[in-house]
């Protein structure tokens, strides 16, 4: 349990780094990393600073974003079904990116876009609470994310299909399953900010999901659990899967598998599986991420596809279990 | 006064289930809150720690989040457990009001006091959620003492626990009374309540119907009043035995 | 009976054939055209009165180079509804017209025709023949193909000229055999796209294509709206070309005698 911290750091720096390495254009290792770290001329220094550095660095705050958000909805809503892309707040998150797209206001202020997902986020968790709040058990839960998640998908489809542009509409599969191809260090700068603010915000409400262990009357009781705690979540939630979701799309299963894997490894701890979950994430992520390029290296497989893969039949098992009245 | 409540009223969904209720606790008392269902015990503990919203006095109620986590602590009816935590850290938990947050060495000390006392070492590194109802029961317990606060309140603490775990909970809320602590906890097994409170409260209707010691409280005409039953009393050598007849 | 409807298709399809190797006297009186690019051959040969709807995007001034004389037909959207009512004798559609709207045509009894996109100059010549053979003005055709090839062998250039990639909407680039490759081609520049083995339209990796380091860059032309498939060429990687890129227009869209002013457009 103490060496896990360092081995996921390690693991996160080592698939970073794999990131950088792997791309269609085959460059050599130490070329690459030179023209990375000193630049120069010719197109080399273009590549891994253009292309490839902002694709891995996206690759760890999108990763660790999602595991660091699932991680805390399902310590604050004691479920460990909740995750931002199952239960909408993802889909909300694109329909407000994707409104900001056409209606042009991404183009008067590029804050527009990661600001208007992040308000679709908002709302997403905001509905999410009201309808399945911390009593409301996981039928609840789910049911009320099949519907923010059915809501948010018909508005963005409807959205883009009423583009003037005819490329908008096949770009639903975008928004549903997302991807880190071709991004530039310009969406670098749009999404960390906020998410390093939300990550913040999150990490605050550690005492309290441990608390909730107990249930909410023994947390209030134990000075926590107010009604702040709700508002960061919420608030830290949407400042972190807005933006990952502006640049990145809708990437599902992360915040659902990563906690579900790491939480023998910290002791159940909410607290101690908020920063496991988040280099846990990136980690999953970023595998994801080469894995994509391996496997159909001249297409843009969709990054939501692996995690999907990997995580719907985890979901499955989760929802048997729940079923079968067993705790997870 | 470890708790004063005054004039205190609830209200839950349009039907008022508290009316006026007064009630002072005093450190060193055990006291027993009694009376049928729906009677408002549980509306009257949560008023009182300020869980639901209600009007009238209560000192707890009335303090500041922090200060009221270090003044009292709550066993909820519910005994929830919603991760498969260590019991180590499942009674660590009561640590987050203090400012080691659970991990300084006084918590340690006052987390080991508390599993040493409900008998839980055994089970320390176990998973809380794999132990038995009673063994959870002692672990939330043991939550609750770690917590070390001079008011412990309990809503139904014997409820769905065999006879032995039973009676050890309620020797410990009595050793706890006895360390000058003050215990209220609902209980419906009435001749428990004679036995180990050393004050009884009688909930009926919202209202309280008697308050003092169990043996002015559990007469004929009020548990007629409060309960619509009768009971015989056998005196024995441990104490006298209630049967509701 | 399966072997009896092939039959009587494929007798259908001689007739077909058969009708339109007939002599001018037999030409269709009222056309339909429902593809851009045939609308504009069609718009070039038909007779006047001959020609009498085209499709909607031959009148978008962003699609069409003939976008005004478009206007003057009546427009159709490709629905087999407002076709049939037309009460056309000839539809020309194309390979990607739904088949579920040829079918229905073909149904109703009215002959349609679904000529491939020109990927080359030589198919650009075939289809002016073959168009002319359909509207059954075989003089007109000869005279526009005579003007095409003059056109053509004035723009040439030789090879020679350096390397040029084609880049669009999703990372899309275009082979030697396509027509945007056969005008880069004609252009006198070696396209990028066989370096990396495409001879067709398929994607190209972003850093495939800045590796490349062509000397010439001609992106897809942006449409209103905005769509993450054409943010890519907003990309600041693709920056890296100042004063190499260009946007390409309508004029490569068809294969049609407009590609010379493609061709053109990149001296």
């Amino acid at each position: 349990m103490r060496g896990l911290f360092p081995a996921l750091l390690l693991l996160v720096a080592a698939l970073f780094l794999a990131s950088l390495l792997t791309g269609p254009a085959g460059l050599p290792a130490m070329d690459a990393l030179r023209a990375l770290a000193l630049g120069g001329d010719g197109p080399l220094p273009i590549v891994m600073r253009e292309i490839r550095l902002p694709r891995a660095i996206l690759g760890v705050a999108v990763g660790a974003g999602l595991g660091l958000t699932g991680a805390a909805l399902q310590g604050y809503l004691r479920n460990p079904l909740a995750e931002p892309g199952l239960i909408g707040i993802s889909g909300m998150a694109a329909l407000g990116a994707v409104i900001a797209i056409q209606t042009g206001l991404s183009l008067v202020a590029a804050l527009a876009l990661p600001l208007a997902a992040l308000v679709g986020a908002a709302a997403g968790v905001a509905m999410l609470v009201a309808l399945a709040g911390p009593r409301g058990g996981s039928v609840t839960l789910i049911l009320a994310g099949v519907a923010i998640s059915a809501l948010a998908g018909a508005g963005t489809a409807l959205v883009l299909n009423l583009s003037p542009n005819p490329y908008a509409a096949s770009e639903i599969v975008f928004w549903l399953m997302g991807s880190l191809a071709d991004k530039s260090m310009l969406h670098v700068w749009l999404a960390l900010p906020p998410m390093l603010l939300g990550a913040a915000l999150i990490l605050t409400t550690r005492h309290a999901l441990d608390a909730l262990t107990l249930g909410e009357a023994a947390a209030q009781t134990l000075g926590m659990a107010g009604p702040s705690l709700r508002w960061r979540l919420i608030a830290g939630t949407a400042l972190i899967v807005g933006p990952a979701t502006a640049v990145a799309g809708a990437i599902g299963f992360v915040g659902l598998v990563v906690p579900h894997v790491l939480r023998p490894w910290v002791g159940a701890r909410p607290s101690a599986l908020l920063p496991a979950s988040a280099l846990g994430g990136a980690a999953l992520l970023l595998a994801s991420d080469i894995a994509v390029r391996l496997i159909v290296p001249d297409r843009d497989l969709k990054l939501g596809v692996l995690t999907a893969i990997v995580g719907a039949p985890l979901f499955l098992h989760l929802i048997w279990k729940t079923r079968s009245g067993g705790r997870v | 006064m470890v708790l004063t409540v005054t004039r205190l009223s609830v209200t839950r969904r349009r039907r008022p289930v508290l009316h006026g209720v007064s009630l002072a606790l005093n450190p060193g008392e055990f006291v027993g809150l009694i009376g049928p269902n729906g009677a408002g015990k549980s509306s009257l503990m949560e008023a009182a720690l300020g869980l639901i919203p209600f009007t009238g006095i209560s000192t707890l109620a009335a303090m500041p989040a922090d200060r009221r986590a270090r003044h009292a602590a709550y066993l909820p009816q519910s005994r929830e457990i919603a991760w498969p935590v260590s019991v180590a850290d499942l009674v660590a938990l009561g640590r987050i009001p203090w400012p080691g947050g659970g991990r300084s060495g006084i918590d340690r000390i006052a987390t080991d006091a508390a599993i040493a006392r409900m008998g839980l070492e055994p089970f320390r590194k176990r998973t809380a959620l794999r132990l038995s109802g009673g063994e959870q029961n002692r672990a939330l317990i043991a939550r609750a003492l770690a917590q070390d606060t001079p008011l412990l309140i309990a809503d139904e603490p014997i409820a769905g626990l065999d006879p032995a775990q039973q009676l050890a909970c309620l020797r410990l809320f009595r050793e706890l009374a006895g360390e000058g602590r003050t215990v209220l906890a609902s209980i419906h097994d009435l001749g428990l309540a004679a036995r180990f409170c050393s004050r009884l409260v009688l909930l009926s209707n919202g209202h309280v119907l008697a308050d003092g010691p169990p043996e002015a409280v559990l007469r004929d005409d009020l548990l007629r009043r409060a309960f619509n039953i009768t009971v015989r009393r056998v005196d024995t050598p441990d104490g006298p035995a209630i049967l509701p007849v | 009976m399966r072997g009896c409807v092939r039959r009587s298709d494929a007798i259908l399809a001689a007739a077909v054939l058969i009708a339109a190797a007939l002599p001018a006297g037999a030409a269709p009186q009222r056309v339909v055209s429902m593809n851009l690019c045939s609308d504009q051959l069609a718009m070039m040969l038909a007779a006047p009165e001959q020609l009498v709807s085209v499709s909607s995007l031959a009148q978008d001034p962003r699609l069409s180079p003939m976008a005004d004389q478009a206007a003057a037909y009546k427009a159709n959207t490709g629905r087999a509804e407002e076709i049939y009512l037309m009460r056309p004798d000839l539809v020309i559609a194309g390979t990607y017209t739904p088949p579920a709207t040829v079918a229905m045509l073909r149904r109703l009894g009215i002959r349609v025709e679904t000529p491939p996109p020109a990927e080359d100059f030589d198919a650009i010549r075939a289809d002016i023949t073959r168009m002319g053979d359909w509207l059954g003005q075989p003089q007109a055709a000869r005279d526009l193909l005579a003007r095409f090839d003059a056109d053509l062998a004035a723009a040439r250039r030789p090879g020679g000229r350096g390397r040029a990639a084609l880049y669009e909407a999703n990372g899309f680039t275009s082979g030697p055999d396509t027509l945007a490759g056969s005008i880069l081609e004609a252009a006198g520049y070696a396209n990028i796209a066989a370096d990396h083995g495409i001879s067709a339209t398929t994607t190209l990796p972003l850093e495939l294509l800045v590796m490349s380091d062509p000397d010439r860059l001609i992106t897809g032309a942006k449409w209103p709206g905005q769509s993450q498939g054409e943010a890519i060429l907003d990309h600041p990687a693709l920056a890296a070309f100042p004063g190499r890129a260009q946007v390409t227009d309508l004029n490569w869209t068809c294969g049609t005698p407009f590609v010379t002013r493609a061709i053109r457009s990149l001296e």
